[in-house]
């Protein structure tokens, strides 16, 4: 289908694309890589005025290690991610969730960050970050702030991101040496998940010494499954310890219901995925 | 002296059973061909539909005022600026003749009855313009309550068209005791609930969207004596003729060109209002206009497929023979009898009593209308609900009688030495051999293993579980004897016609009435013409799908090309050779009778003397020299009649791995014998087993058109109506056995339908054999995890799909008249 007529602007630097927001406003979406926002404005559920596109802003492109952390550059397609060495070490449950994230193509076409700022609680990359804790790099015109990923996503499509801010840079603390697993449920292959479950665990001779645990599509946000969490701090690993924290994968959560699955067919599937999101993070 | 390659006889490789790689593949696959959407003629026009987003609406106004003053507007016209020669979309089978028909306007003027029903027409110079200006057309609605489950569209509460004052459309009734084709099958269910063992179920057919590759498109040249109409449609022939009889221009008027077009699987096998608005706009405005429907719109507005709900009755002795089965359908026609329409479960009427030998049968459907998009054909047409119905229950009765699935079958079935065999539905089986098909399939599978793996998964009490699916299908296919049709009360023959064109530099023209859509019929059938005649592969050139090339024909649709398009073909090429004879024998001065026709040659018995087919066409062709009162042509034509369907067969066997703490569902293995007859091109018969299998899978496990309570298909883009892909399928084991039908000279069955009609019920007789041991005994389908998983803890089927479709596109404001489907709440009705 043909999108109602739009103007277009592919600025250089964050600072152009920032006065670009400044002067269109809410004439304008950004888009940054376009796998979400070109369907929208082909079936013509929005029709901007403007098109800010990103893509050309070559600083917000790459990885790179800054001490404690990895930078992921908000326009780096999945691909990049994907593959990338320093993500697969530290930070190896981005790398095991974008694996399965849509298909090739939208692989290599959509980006780290777009999919991010898009906040589709049921996308692959929201209940990652959240798990491990990732910071958001906000610019705006009055200079960038760093966003917590708890505070990060507010409610369906919706961030802390203003409407005058691009985010630059997503902030993944390291967590070397920790197991991963992200455990997804799908009817076919290029479908967004039913519900997923994103889990890193740290294991010290053979005690769970710390678990994070994220949620995909099991409320209008990513969640995180903190009653889990506390369950597996600090017990010894073992079958019966992480099915019975599993248990409570659901609590606080409110999935929604849909063609896919009713919401109490989500809090199920949320203990089954956990428990095994869990064992398969502890090399079970 | 001719361009043709010679074939000496004795260096001939027979071209029918070669794997011939499909001379059509490079033009289709890559794009650079003849599309309809690609077709751009000169001073072209574009239109774009304003649709009705209610299911059931008066239309209280229409305001174009605003469409009109857009950018490049040519026109905006609605129902009202047109009279009669809008004509109408017709149904060719009134099944019963005190069927109820509503009158099917291409664009109402009063009342809409299905969301997406067109409401108004946009031309504008491109087609961005003419999309732009829609959104500006102002409608203006009085909304009417909606018939839309099927089962109360039944019970006449609410009506989808009032003014007929009933939803249900006709009642078609077999009854093999009043046939006299069989007993009585009330009797036989009194005896068996006496003595014997009576199974009782109702299964779902749910709704389906045949979601063809290519939308569908269509450009309209109103410029020259014949007015063209170009589409991507199955039918040209039929649309050609449904033109002329609604819209008053003369037949001989109008040309319809089917171009190359990108699959159908019966979704093109209508005439659209589409059409019928494209071409009342380019006549009236006298320039050509194009239209190509979004996806959206095709998910929305082309027709589906299925949706039944079968009442089943089985009645057997105690020890598993089968007595008699009773087939109550339900069957939703949406808000029109499409031009097959209620034909379509009446097609599966023959089919539900399969191979086995019953010796009483009863069939009612019941035709229901509804607020919903009309239904029509969809690959199979009737035959895979007939034989998912039979399949299924046949595995009830085996877990009843508690004996394996392959036995209860095999204890009914037809054996291989009773063909021909007239079933208790009336049909004369030609051809078949269930037991060789069946021990090839148990072979390919490890049919014991697998059943050893299941039972030490149940003894373990595996967290997942194996289940083995058995389907024995047949259908009747190569529709269809002319006669049978006229005692059906369809409104047309199922004959084809094929000619042959004898080129004066020794190549060959052929022309087909069936109209290809992706099966390979240029390769096919060049197969057939070159063994047949004797000439190179790369010299015959199929011709079809356009009414000025290809007069005659009645298209392509269930299983029909090869066994009756290719007979017509064998025997136009038959009488070229017969033609070509006298003039060979005058030219190589022998007696005809000392002629013999072999290898595209023929050669004076006992000589060296002879002459190519080639250069009798081209002899021909000069007229130089040909014998006193022969006319100088050697081409010739046939049309052929079948003398009765056509029944393939094959058994089809699945094992589903089924995850029983989340329901999902997994194949493990699949396997399929089908006895197809003699095979012409095994590669074009692999394709079109794959994609039968997968798309017979996919109604099992993935596929469903889901409609909310405000009857707005939620399912309405590819994010909700799950196709799968080839990451979802595994491969498959596939093989044959030959019964060659004894009714065309090829000896061919009909394949383009059979994966699709066997495969569903192999796929849920696995999934509810995984798990028939936790009291199960049927999923509804699609079998979707939540379903599988809720049958395995409660009782019943999984229940219906409910609910609104995932949220993924965060809709603007500016966003125009079209709402974004299915995404009014996030909380779903089935909560």
């Amino acid at each position: 289908m043909i999108p109602a007529a739009f103007d277009y602007v592919a600025p250089t630097s964050v600072e152009a694309a920032l006065a670009a927001l400044a002067q269109y406003g809410d004439e304008a979406k950004i888009i940054a890589g376009g796998q979400s926002l070109l369907p929208v404005l082909r079936m013509r559920l929005n029709a901007p005025e403007w098109i800010i596109d990103l893509g050309k802003i070559e600083s917000l492109r790459g990885i790179r290690d800054d001490g404690d952390a990895i930078v992921i550059g908000a326009m780096t397609p999945h691909s990049v991610v994907g593959s990338d060495s320093l993500v697969a070490e530290h930070a190896a449950l981005i790398s095991k969730a974008v694996e399965h994230l849509a298909d090739a193509q939208v692989r290599h076409r959509g980006t780290f960050g777009g999919a991010l700022a898009h906040a589709d609680p049921a996308g692959d990359l929201g209940a990652p970050a959240l798990a491990l804790g990732a910071q958001f790099v906000i610019a705006g015109s009055g200079g960038t702030r760093t966003v917590a990923a708890d505070d990060f996503f507010v409610d369906l499509f919706e961030t802390a991101i203003g409407e005058d801010e691009i985010l630059t840079e997503v902030r993944i603390p390291k967590h070397t040496g920790w197991g991963a697993c992200y455990e997804k449920f799908v009817r076919v292959a290029h479908q967004w998940p039913i519900v997923a479950v994103a889990a890193t665990v740290k294991v010290d001779g053979g005690t769970i010494s710390e678990a994070r645990v994220g949620l995909t599509n099991m409320g209008s946000t990513p969640l995180r499954a903190r009653a889990v969490e506390e369950a597996l701090a600090g017990q010894s690993l073992s079958e019966d310890v992480v099915r019975a924290a599993a248990e409570k994968a659901a609590d606080g959560a409110n999935p929604p219901s849909d063609l896919n699955g009713d919401a109490d067919y989500r809090r199920h599937l949320a203990t089954v995925l956990t428990r095994r999101a869990v064992v398969a993070a502890t090399g079970g | 002296m001719t361009a043709t390659q010679e074939r000496p006889a004795d260096e001939v490789e027979r071209e029918i059973g070669r794997d011939r790689r499909r001379k059509e593949d490079q033009r289709l696959i890559t794009g650079r061909t003849r599309w309809t959407d690609n077709i751009t003629l000169p001073g072209m026009l574009h239109l774009a539909m304003v649709r009705s987003p209610f299911a059931h609406a008066t239309i209280t106004s229409i305001d174009t005022t605003a469409a009109k003053a857009s950018t490049n507007v040519v026109a905006v016209l609605t129902g009202a600026d047109f009279g009669d020669e809008l004509g109408v979309c017709i149904n060719a089978w009134a099944i019963t003749t005190d069927q109820v028909t509503p009158t099917h306007s291409p664009m109402p003027s009063d009342r809409v009855s299905f969301a997406g029903e067109i409401v108004a027409v946009v031309v504008a110079r491109t087609a961005a313009e003419a999309r732009d200006a829609a959104e500006l057309v102002d409608v203006e609605y009085d909304e009417l309550p909606a018939a839309l489950d099927l089962k109360q569209a039944a019970a006449d509460e609410v009506l989808a068209h009032p003014d007929l004052g009933t939803n249900k459309s006709a009642l078609w009734v077999f009854d093999s005791g009043e046939a006299g084709t069989g007993g009585n099958v009330e009797d036989a269910i009194a005896k068996a609930r006496t003595d014997g063992i009576v199974i009782e179920r109702e299964y779902r057919q749910q709704r389906l969207i045949p979601a063809f590759m290519e939308p569908r498109s269509v450009v309209v040249d109103p410029t020259g004596e014949q007015n063209t109409m170009w589409s991507a449609t199955q039918i040209p022939h039929i649309v050609r003729f449904a033109l002329a009889a609604t819209t008053g221009v003369p037949e001989s008027k109008i040309r319809v060109v089917a171009p190359d077009v990108g699959g159908g699987f019966g979704g093109k096998l209508q005439v659209t209002p589409e059409e019928w608005i494209a071409w009342a706009v380019g006549r009236r405005l006298g320039k050509p206009v194009k239209y190509t429907e979004t996806r959206s719109e095709s998910l929305l507005s082309a027709h589906h497929g299925r949706d039944q709900w079968q009442k089943l009755t089985l009645a057997a002795e105690k020890d598993g023979s089968v007595t008699g089965f009773k087939v109550e359908l339900l069957a939703d026609l949406g808000a029109y009898v499409a031009i097959v329409g209620g034909g379509v479960p009446v097609l599966g009427a023959f089919m539900f009593n399969s191979i086995y030998k019953f010796p009483a049968y009863h069939f009612a459907c019941q035709t229901v209308l509804t607020n919903k998009t009309w239904t029509d054909a969809y690959r199979g047409a009737g035959r895979p609900e007939a034989t998912y119905a039979i399949e299924r229950i046949m595995d009830e009765l085996a877990a009843e009688v508690g004996v394996d699935p392959l036995a209860i079958r095999e204890k009914n079935w037809i054996t291989h030495e009773e063909f021909p065999f007239t079933t208790v539905a009336g049909l004369e089986y030609d051809s078949g051999n269930y037991e060789a098909a069946t021990a090839r399939a148990k072979e390919m599978f490890g049919y014991d293993e697998l059943r050893a793996e299941q039972m030490a998964r149940r003894a373990s009490g595996d967290t997942v579980q194996l289940g083995i699916g058995v389907s024995t299908f047949t259908e009747m296919c190569g529709l269809a004897p002319s006669r049978v049709l006229g005692q059906l009360n369809y409104g047309a023959g199922g004959w084809e016609h094929a000619s042959v064109r004898m080129l004066a530099t020794g190549k060959v023209e052929v022309i087909t009435g069936a109209s290809a859509h992706g099966q390979g019929h240029e390769t096919a059938f060049s197969q057939i013409v070159a063994d047949r005649l004797g000439v190179a592969f790369d010299d015959v050139e199929v011709l079809h799908g356009d009414t000025q090339v290809s007069h005659k024909g009645l298209d392509t649709y269930g299983s029909r090309s090869l066994v009756v398009g290719g007979e017509a073909l064998v025997r136009a090429v038959d009488k070229v050779i017969e033609k070509a004879r006298p003039i060979a024998a005058h030219l190589l001065e022998a007696s005809v009778d000392d002629l013999e026709y072999s290898g595209g040659r023929f050669s004076v018995k006992g000589t060296d003397q002879g002459l190519a087919i080639g250069e009798i066409a081209t002899a021909v062709f000069t007229a130089h020299n040909l014998p006193d009162d022969v006319e100088p042509s050697i081409d010739a034509e046939a049309t052929y009649d079948p003398i009765n369907f056509n029944y393939p067969h094959g058994t089809h066997l699945c094992a589903m791995e089924v995850d029983t703490e989340t329901g999902a569902v997994k194949m493990r293995k699949y396997v399929c014998c089908d006895d197809i007859g003699n095979i012409i091109n095994p590669l074009i018969v692999a394709g079109q087993v794959h994609g039968g299998l997968v798309q017979g899978i996919a109604q099992a496990l993935w596929e469903e058109a889901v409609y909310d309570d405000a009857g707005t298909l939620v399912s309405g883009s590819f994010v909700d109506y799950l196709l799968p892909t080839a990451a979802d399928t595994i491969s498959f084991d596939v093989d044959h056995t030959t019964s060659p039908s004894t009714t065309n000279t090829l000896g061919t069955k009909g394949v383009g339908e059979a994966g699709t009609i066997a495969s569903t019920p192999a796929v849920v007789n696995a999934v509810v054999d995984a798990v028939r041991h936790l009291g199960v005994n049927d999923i509804q389908m699609p079998c979707t995890p939540e379903r599988v998983w809720k049958a395995i803890n409660g009782p019943g089927s999984g229940g219906a799909t409910e609910g609104a479709a995932m949220p993924h596109f965060e809709s603007g404001g500016a966003a125009g008249n079209q709402e974004q489907p299915g995404t009014s709440s996030t909380e779903g009705a089935g909560a």
